[in-house]
């Protein structure tokens, strides 16, 4: 393992800012997986630990091919995570709506393209992200759909699920449509949590990871086989949404299977406790993802259902 | 009339509204419209002098009213509320969610219901005041898809400055674009500083509003005179000054200074070790239309902007 600095800015009164990579293997750019990029990712700096303690294991077994590199990026804005704030420290810019970046722009144009220069390379590129609403996923891969997507590469984590999503506008400022543009095959890996560590999903995660690169011949790793993925557009999910504001009392969580018309979850009036919706299961299906805050605003996404098709 | 254009309840004992005043003469007028509206970015006041201002005019000339004036000042209340430039509670830039979708979530109900009220306009202006970071000169932004249409209003505007950018994938989901492609002709109004009330400036843009509003027939009252502006089609006129290192930033000039090649822009200091870091110069003669108002800076930080070739300004 070689632990080495790909950007760096000097601060005037804090520490340098640096983006640190740590490299195992030598020769083709094989790979290079990417961590927290905002200030609440925790679940997804864990991830990258983790996955960097079992590459160290595996690198002094001789267990990465000859002649394949592997980067490990588990942080891209260690100054958010130590003030404990989502965005860019001084103007509340989010490196990942910077990419593919830019070397004479602002702050975090600088660090997106610094960053970007470092990592365009690698065939294989794979992010630890985060959803922009709180909650908890089943973890899944999310591919873009930009024309240069791999779909039956993504089966290859052995995630129950693939997502393929539609880009919106700001979707192509992110690192992984910016990849998909420099022709890497990229991945975005969704735990199932953010600001709380799920080690159960991170290890999931990481077993996923050191799968993916067994199969795409980058390690010998004796893990575990993984799912059969199931291959579902975000067009295709159904989403929940509560018709009142108030306490949210969730009833169903992520993962668990679910039948048309079974209540998931109760919206309760914040000053005198009395159901005020009911929110009941459109579909029969799994559910992907699930509203985890106290309260709920009106017509929230509370639920992201994956309904059931009659061919599995 | 004030007139709530959206509401929705939220969690504990309040409701959200977005209002708006609806100014017309009393047979209701000539069914041509302007609509005024600010406050998409919490952080940025400058509109809400001249919203004031228009209104307070009208309601004391209403004689002279022929069409209906709307008037938006608050897009994002919570926003104005809180010093925050976003939607707080959900880090979210207004100004990336529109058009909206009416069956979307809170944010993207609000933003849709925005759009479908100011729609239909003859003419929308849009108000900003750049972020809390830099001060510009009162201009006008005009993507390059919608350049004819809108730059013979802008023109008419009172503005100093009109610059035609570049389409970018990410505006699209503005406010503005979302009406200019749906037909309404929106002007994007950047003028003055975050978090202040540049008075001058706001007259200024109220007197280009009512010679608008004239022109667009519905206003019979006094016209004003405008100024002609420096048209900018050609992004290699402008110049970004950023930060070469980290530090505090003393600027040397006011923003609409005319500089020639060489002139001190402003210095980079550091407090601790007592130096100057960087010499900030003009790479060319120019125009100097934006400049760093807030003095911490990181490498990278936009120090001005400089419309080249431009010795002398308006
Ligand atoms: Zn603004």
């Amino acid at each position: 393992m070689e632990k080495k600095v790909l950007f760096e800015i000097k601060a005037l009164y804090r520490d340098d800012f640096r983006v640190s990579g740590f490299s195992f293997g030598h020769g083709e750019k094989a790979a290079c997986i990417v961590g927290s990029m905002r200030g609440n990712e925790n679940q997804q700096l864990y991830c990258c630990s983790q996955l960097i303690r079992k590459l160290k294991e595996l690198e002094a077994k001789g267990r990465i091919h000859e002649g394949k590199e592997i980067l490990v990026v588990p942080c891209v804005n260690p100054y958010s995570m130590n003030i404990k704030k989502r965005f860019w420290s001084i103007d509340n810019t989010d490196i990942n709506r910077m990419f593919p970046g830019y070397d004479e722009g602002e702050t975090t144009q600088r660090i997106a393209g610094g960053l970007f220069e470092a990592i365009k390379d690698y065939v294989y590129g794979l992010q630890f992200a985060s959803f922009y609403m709180p909650g908890r996923f089943v973890p899944h891969i999310r591919v873009m759909k930009t024309g240069f997507e791999d779909v039956e590469l993504a089966k290859k984590f052995g995630f129950p699920y693939v997502l393929l999503h539609t880009p919106r506008p700001f979707d192509t400022t992110t690192l992984n449509y910016n990849w998909q543009v420099w022709e890497t095959k990229a991945f975005s890996v969704y735990t199932t949590s953010t600001e709380e560590i799920d080690r159960a999903s991170a290890r999931q995660a990481v077993e996923s990871v050191l799968n993916f690169l067994r199969k795409t011949d980058v390690i010998d790793y004796d893990g575990f086989e993984g799912y059969v993925s199931k291959v579902v557009s975000t067009e295709e999910m159904v989403t929940v949404r509560n018709r009142t504001a108030g306490f949210f009392e969730g009833k169903a969580g992520a993962g668990e299977h679910v039948r048309k018309g079974q209540v998931l979850a109760c919206i309760a009036d914040c000053y005198e406790g009395n159901v005020t919706d009911e929110i009941c299961s459109p579909a029969d299906g799994t559910i992907l993802f699930a509203h985890a805050e106290p309260r709920a605003y009106q017509n929230t996404a509370v639920y992201k259902i994956i309904p059931e098709k009659d061919e599995w | 009339m004030i007139e709530t254009v959206v509401q929705v309840d939220l969690p504990v004992d309040e409701t959200l509204q977005i209002r708006k005043m609806r100014l017309q003469p009393e047979d209701g007028g000539n069914g041509r419209r302007i609509s005024i509206v600010t406050g998409i970015h919490g952080d940025e006041l400058e509109g809400q002098y001249v919203c004031y201002k228009l209104s307070d005019y009208i309601q004391k000339n209403i004689k002279y009213l022929a069409g209906t004036v709307d008037v938006y000042p608050a897009l994002n209340p919570f926003g104005i509320d809180s010093i925050t430039r976003g939607i707080p509670a959900f880090d979210l830039d207004m100004n990336r969610i529109f058009p909206g979708n009416t069956e979307g979530d809170m944010n993207e109900y609000l933003a849709a219901q925005i759009v479908r009220d100011a729609a239909g306009s003859d003419l929308v202006f849009d108000i900003h005041a750049s972020n809390i970071f830099l001060t510009e000169v009162p201009q006008i932004r005009i993507n390059e898809l919608h350049r004819d249409r809108l730059v013979p209003y802008a023109e008419e505007a009172n503005v100093d400055f009109i610059w035609i950018h570049g389409a970018s994938t990410v505006l699209e989901s503005t406010f503005a674009h979302s009406l200019n492609a749906a037909g309404t002709p929106t002007l994007v109004v950047e003028m003055g500083v975050g978090m202040r009330i540049t008075q001058a400036y706001g007259d200024r843009l109220f007197a280009g509003i009512v010679h608008l509003m004239k022109r667009l027939g519905i206003w019979e009252g006094e016209d004003f005179d405008v100024r002609t502006p420096i048209v900018s089609a050609d992004n290699e006129d402008v110049g970004f000054l950023n930060a070469s290192v980290s530090g505090i930033f003393l600027k040397n000039v006011e923003h609409g200074a005319v500089l020639k090649r060489g002139d001190l822009i402003g210095r980079i200091v550091n407090p601790l070790t007592g130096t100057v870091e960087d010499e900030i110069t003009s790479p060319e003669d120019g125009w100097l239309f934006t400049i760093r108002e807030y003095p911490v800076v990181s490498e990278g930080s936009l120090l001005g902007r400089i419309l080249y070739g431009k010795e002398s300004s308006v």
